[in-house]
């Protein structure tokens, strides 16, 4: 935030009148500033980076002439089904000649209710569907919903449950970057670096697989705690993943960081200044790549964050290169986070002994008659949670990754929202975009690395 | 704990559930909140009455719709300029709610997180928004942020924010009829746009 602040007091104690320029206008003389002088934010709002036409005028090239028939601009689709959308995402975009003046992204077309869906299972149901929305970090969509049923629930969970949620939490992010990584070296034609990422992510999905049984969707942080505990030797299957993606993180670095064609198609691309990025909402990597030092994690600590040493990883410009490298160096980061959860983890129970909220073990419902009809009531009616309403956020590898939830008492939520990062966060391409290289929306588009499953729901 | 425990469960809750026809009962979380640590908005001006409750710490506001943007705006100035979220809630089906006194439960509620990075500390707006003329000004021009979420609350539930730059679909396909996160908008009602061919059932 000094950054901004700093920016701004740079230039709001000048004289206003130094920029004015006098300019006939439909409304007669008027004095004019040049752009230049005027807040980032009111020019967003005057200009308009956002290509507010309906969806079906790309298709319509009447429509399109009609109304943006001026000069040499066109309206052209990027996506849905394009290699490099990440999904199906479909920008908008108007060019004039090779740059880019306005854009939409259209999004939707993987929407399936999930927050509707949520209304409709129970609270021990509902991690199955909300692990779906961001299927590259799964683990973390279970965490803000586990933890806003916790909220409302007002229990506390045993450390140990905390520590293997931040565990788990943070091989997710190592996971989630390494393809981010992977997926933004294919869009900047460095298919070495692809390959590397999908290998890299392999390991950690094979000790998610070790531990939850499923490589994806994992269904694994559940409210009261986590499904299962960690497999024995687990310790030397973590640390051997972390040393194995430390190095290769260095090979990265080698691959990419100094090499000129990435440098010279990331560096100076896509700006988003700080003010901008806070109006626009943007959370996660891209915030802080634009030099917010704003971070869930350390502003806010959830789970044990605080007991953890970790940096948060700033950017100076705020383009494209910075956001590649401020989550290339939150991968060493949350390898920190990982090494010290190894060693400090604490012994004691994975979930939290509540009859109520906790199924008991496999083996207690062939002896105890209790025991199985807590066991039938869980897995058929669920439990009631009181009244009430709650917004819990965690830093997820895209940003704030926030659930509202209101609870009517009953088994089900009432509502359940979630704030996707990669919904707000899409809400800055167009900013980011205009005035750019078609070949260059290619990069912002990878650098803001949009989810799909999250941004439709 | 031997027996049928959630049967217990359910009408005990709901006997302690605090519904706005008891007197006091939401100003039970007004005194709560007194007593606590300071309100993050006790210095803000704008939102001087305006309702406030602290539940599990969370301070939450009820502006009613006229004071929406007013308080929003005082709250943008005293260092909230973060817009994390908004969204709206379909209280149909649970029109009881607790709420303070002097607000007034309506079908819908508009919520808006707003953030103080500074001061790291979240606050909540509610607002009110009947069913008859479901609309709310928008916080696009405070918080270009909210464009998108706004959009999303008005094609999921049906709410418009008023001056909106886009007031479109965003979600659901443009031609959609109907708000399917509203409460009365059935689950599978509407038929698929695709089927397959019909079988024997």
């Amino acid at each position: 935030m000094s950054d901004s602040t700093d920016k701004t007091e740079d230039v709001a104690p000048e004289p206003r009148h130094r920029g004015i320029g006098v300019e006939e206008t439909a409304e007669g003389r008027q004095e004019l500033e040049t752009v230049e002088r005027t807040d980032p934010m009111e020019l967003l709002i005057e200009r308009g980076s956002v290509l507010r036409l309906p969806e079906s005028a790309a298709s319509d090239p009447e429509l399109g002439d009609a109304s943006f028939g001026e000069g040499e601009t066109m309206i052209i689709n990027l996506g849905p089904q394009h290699p490099s959308t990440h999904g199906v995402l479909r920008v908008m975009l108007e060019l004039e000649g090779e740059t880019v003046l306005r854009s939409k992204p259209v999004i939707g077309y993987l929407h399936t209710g999930m927050e509707k869906t949520g209304e409709e299972l129970t609270y021990v149901q509902g991690a199955t569907n909300v692990t779906r929305m961001d299927y590259l970090s799964p683990l973390n969509n279970e965490l803000v919903f586990a933890l806003a049923v916790e909220s409302l629930l007002e229990v506390e969970l045993p450390p140990r449950a905390v520590w293997i949620r931040m565990l788990m939490s943070e091989l997710n992010r190592i996971s989630s970057h390494v393809m981010w990584a992977a997926t933004n070296g294919m869009d900047l034609a460095s298919t070495t670096m692809m390959i590397f990422g999908f290998r890299e992510r392999d390991l950690v999905l094979s000790f998610f697989e070790k531990t939850t049984g499923l490589r994806m969707n994992t269904n694994y942080i559940r409210p009261g705690g986590v499904a299962a505990d960690l497999p024995d030797g687990w310790e030397d299957d973590v640390s051997a993943i972390v040393d194995t993606i430390e190095t290769r993180i260095d090979d990265y670095d080698e691959l990419l960081t100094g090499q000129p064609i990435f440098r010279q198609r990331t560096e100076g691309v896509g700006i988003l200044d700080p003010e901008l990025a806070v109006a626009m909402s943007a959370s996660g990597p891209i915030l802080r790549a634009s030099g917010v030092a704003w971070d869930l994690r350390k502003s806010m600590p959830y789970l044990a964050y605080d007991e953890v040493d970790f940096d948060v990883i700033v950017g100076t410009v705020g383009d494209t290169f910075d956001r590649y490298a401020v989550r290339l160096n939150e991968i060493r980061e949350s390898i920190k986070i990982v090494r010290q959860v190894v060693a400090k983890m604490p012994r004691g129970d994975y979930r939290v002994q509540d009859k109520k909220i906790t199924p008991p073990p496999r083996g207690r419902i062939d002896e105890s008659m209790e025991a199985l009809i807590h066991h039938f009531k869980l897995f058929t009616r669920g439990f009631d949670v009181p009244v009430g309403e709650t917004y819990v956020a965690i830093e997820s590898p895209r940003g704030e990754l926030g659930c509202y939830m209101v609870s009517d008492g009953a088994n089900k939520p009432y509502r359940m929202h979630i704030r996707g990062p990669s919904f707000v966060n899409l809400q800055s391409v167009p900013a980011l975009l205009r005035g750019g290289l078609m070949a260059d929306a290619i990069a912002v588009l990878s650098s803001v690395d949009p989810v799909l499953g999250e941004v439709d729901r | 704990m031997g027996g049928h425990p959630d049967a217990e469960a359910g009408p005990r809750r709901d006997a302690a559930l605090s519904t706005p026809e008891e007197p006091g009962a939401g100003a039970e979380d007004v005194e709560a909140a007194a007593d606590g640590p300071a309100l993050v908005t006790a210095g803000v001006a704008a939102c001087a009455g305006v309702p406030v409750t602290v539940r599990l710490g969370q301070e939450v506001l009820h502006p009613s719709r006229a004071q929406y943007v007013e308080v929003a705006r005082g709250l943008k100035e005293a260092g909230f300029d973060f817009c994390s979220d908004v969204c709206a809630v379909d209280y149909l089906r649970h029109p009881d709610r607790p709420l303070p006194a002097g607000v007034a439960p309506e079908r819908f509620e508009v919520v808006a997180n707003l953030l103080n990075l500074a001061q790291r500390v979240r606050v909540r707006l509610r607002v009110q928004v009947p069913e008859s003329d479901p609309a709310c000004p928008t916080l696009f021009y405070l918080y270009p942020g909210t464009e998108n979420m706004e959009r999303e609350a008005y094609d999921l539930l049906g709410v418009r924010f008023a001056d909106h730059p886009d007031m479109t679909r965003i979600l659901m396909p443009e031609d959609w009829e109907g708000h399917p996160l509203r409460k009365d908008y059935g689950v599978g009602r509407v038929p698929v746009q695709f089927k397959e061919a019909p079988g024997p059932r």
